[in-house]
């Protein structure tokens, strides 16, 4: 793994993050570069959703600093602002727009935020429907969808802002399991096109596959980084061993 | 059920006809009772317009309102609070004549009956109406404004294109009770003079001395308009229901 300072795209050194008096990060520090391929694994409660929260400023951290793309994440609205268009974001439940259509879904965001012109947000969503593969549904809404279908669209959706990093937390766990392939294999195309990304996921072959480097959270820490073959062959710790033994033979 | 009502009310009708009540007051076949009508019966066109503008800027104040209530700061939270628990506080009869009466001395402005009235409805509507929007607004799910987030959108626009066409769905059949209730109470208006149905009626009252046969016709007028309405209203809803 090279950590060439030149290519770094996001730096977080030393965030805590506290909700109320429970602390869901510990000094959690994380270097990205640009076109690398991280996934987050660890047990329910260790902090990874809080992690990438804290990267496109959905959550605010209390402690240590975030830069992202050059852009240091400070209480000015003007830096939130910023990192917001520069980072994509693909959740568990979709959270698609149900009273818009998947055109409208997808270009709500490049015409109101980036003052894109219909007709160019409009070709801008085609391009990325077909990317992900559903162009037939641009005129659908989102209830009238499959769940694979739907967060195919959520993806097209983030793609459609250009982000330099995509952020992906749990993207298939809401999914029923003949569609977590559909959604895998557009994260994997994504992938090799160069794309940087942060993926908060539990199947492994995915992570054996696409990423280039393992991150074990546990209790608010990062508590192992790693190739994704050492990693899951001679796991480091206990802690990761044992989580490893959890998920692997259910 | 409704229907069962307006037999009994054409029973009692018929049967005053027969008997020593004062039915001829409003008998549209003789042109006395026929002009007595329809003298009633013009009251519904300040009814309906004093409803429908007083439920429109209503819904209006209701929005500004509710929005304060959603923020994280508490002052902002409190200056909704302090508006709907005062508004709510007043009767509508004294907030009726305080605006007509005293608003126009406070104020140093001349408020004709209509919009007196209007204003009048308006406000006392509108801490009902921010409360219902508040809870629209709070029913829609947290995702949608993460979702936004992600895609940039900044406050005003996360509100107008994600979180209001959501709320508003769903307040819609409140929206729909709350008109029927301003109706009603548009009656209250009366009071200052508006030339409404309540009003017609009092008027009559006073010309006639037939009470008893001037008030039930006013009752049926409320009646059928208060019907008509709300199925109309639950026609809406039906609609935006299968539309979803
Ligand atoms: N808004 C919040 N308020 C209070 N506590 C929270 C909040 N969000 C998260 N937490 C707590 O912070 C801890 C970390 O949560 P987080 O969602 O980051 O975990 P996670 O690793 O993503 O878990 P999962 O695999 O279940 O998604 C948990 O104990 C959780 O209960
Ligand atoms: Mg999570």
């Amino acid at each position: 793994m090279s950590s060439n300072i030149d290519n770094q795209i996001i730096c977080v050194e030393k965030i805590s993050k506290f909700f109320g008096s429970f602390q869901a990060l510990k000094d959690v520090s994380l270097s990205v570069n640009i076109g690398q391929r991280i996934v987050i694994c660890g047990p329910s409660g260790s902090g990874k959703s809080t992690l990438i929260r804290c990267i496109n400023g959905l959550e605010q951290q209390q402690g240590g600093k975030i830069i992202v793309d050059g852009i240091v994440l400070n209480d000015s609205s003007d830096s939130l602002t910023k990192i917001k268009s520069r980072v994509g974001m693909v959740f568990q439940q979709f959270n698609l727009f149900p009273h818009l259509s998947v055109m409208d879904n997808l270009t709500l965001g490049p015409m109101r935020s980036k003052k894109i012109t219909k007709i160019d947000a409009e070709a801008l969503a085609m391009k990325y429907l077909e990317r992900v593969r559903i162009p037939e549904q641009a005129s659908k809404f989102p209830s009238q969808l499959s769940g694979g279908q739907q967060q195919r669209v959520a993806i097209a959706r983030s793609l459609c802002m250009e982000p330099a990093i995509m952020l992906f937390d749990e993207p298939t766990s809401a999914l029923d399991p003949e569609m977590i392939k559909e959604v895998l294999d557009v994260m994997s195309e994504l992938a090799n096109d160069g794309m940087t990304m942060i993926c908060v996921t539990h199947e492994t072959g995915f992570a054996r596959g696409v990423a280039d480097t393992m991150v074990f959270m546990d209790d608010g820490e990062i508590v192992e980084t790693a190739e994704p073959e050492k990693f899951f062959t001679k796991p480091k710790t206990r802690r990761c061993q044992d989580f490893l033994d959890k998920i692997l033979h259910h | 059920m409704k229907k069962m009502y307006l037999f009994i009310a054409l029973a009692f009708i018929l049967a005053g006809c027969s008997g020593n009540w004062g039915w001829y007051v409003v008998n549209p076949t003789t042109e006395g009772g026929f002009v007595n009508l329809k003298f009633l019966l013009s009251g519904l066109y300040y009814t309906i317009l004093t409803s429908l503008v007083a439920i429109a800027i209503s819904i209006l104040i209701g929005l500004v309102v509710a929005l304060p209530a959603l923020s994280k700061n508490k002052y902002l939270r409190g200056i909704n609070r302090f508006y709907v628990e005062i508004v709510r506080a007043i009767p509508i009869l004294v907030l009726i004549l305080w605006v007509y009466y005293g608003l126009p001395q406070v104020a140093g402005i001349t408020i004709d009956v209509f919009w007196a009235g209007v204003i009048a409805l308006a406000l006392s509507d509108s801490a009902f109406e921010a409360e219902i929007f508040r809870a629209g607004i709070q029913s829609v799910d947290k995702g949608q404004y993460e979702a936004s987030h992600t895609i940039s959108l900044n406050y005003l626009d996360t509100m107008r294109f994600v979180i209001l066409p959501q709320a508003i769905r769903r307040v819609l059949p409140a929206l729909g009770n709350q008109l029927v209730y301003m109706l009603k109470m548009s009656s209250l208006v009366s009071v200052i003079g508006m030339e409404e149905l309540t009003r017609k009626a009092n008027e009559l009252v006073v010309t006639e001395y037939r009470p008893l046969e001037v008030y039930t016709i006013l009752v049926l007028e409320y009646l059928i308009l208060i019907l008509l309405v709300s199925a109309a209203v639950r026609r809406l809803e039906k609609k935006m229901n299968t539309g979803n």
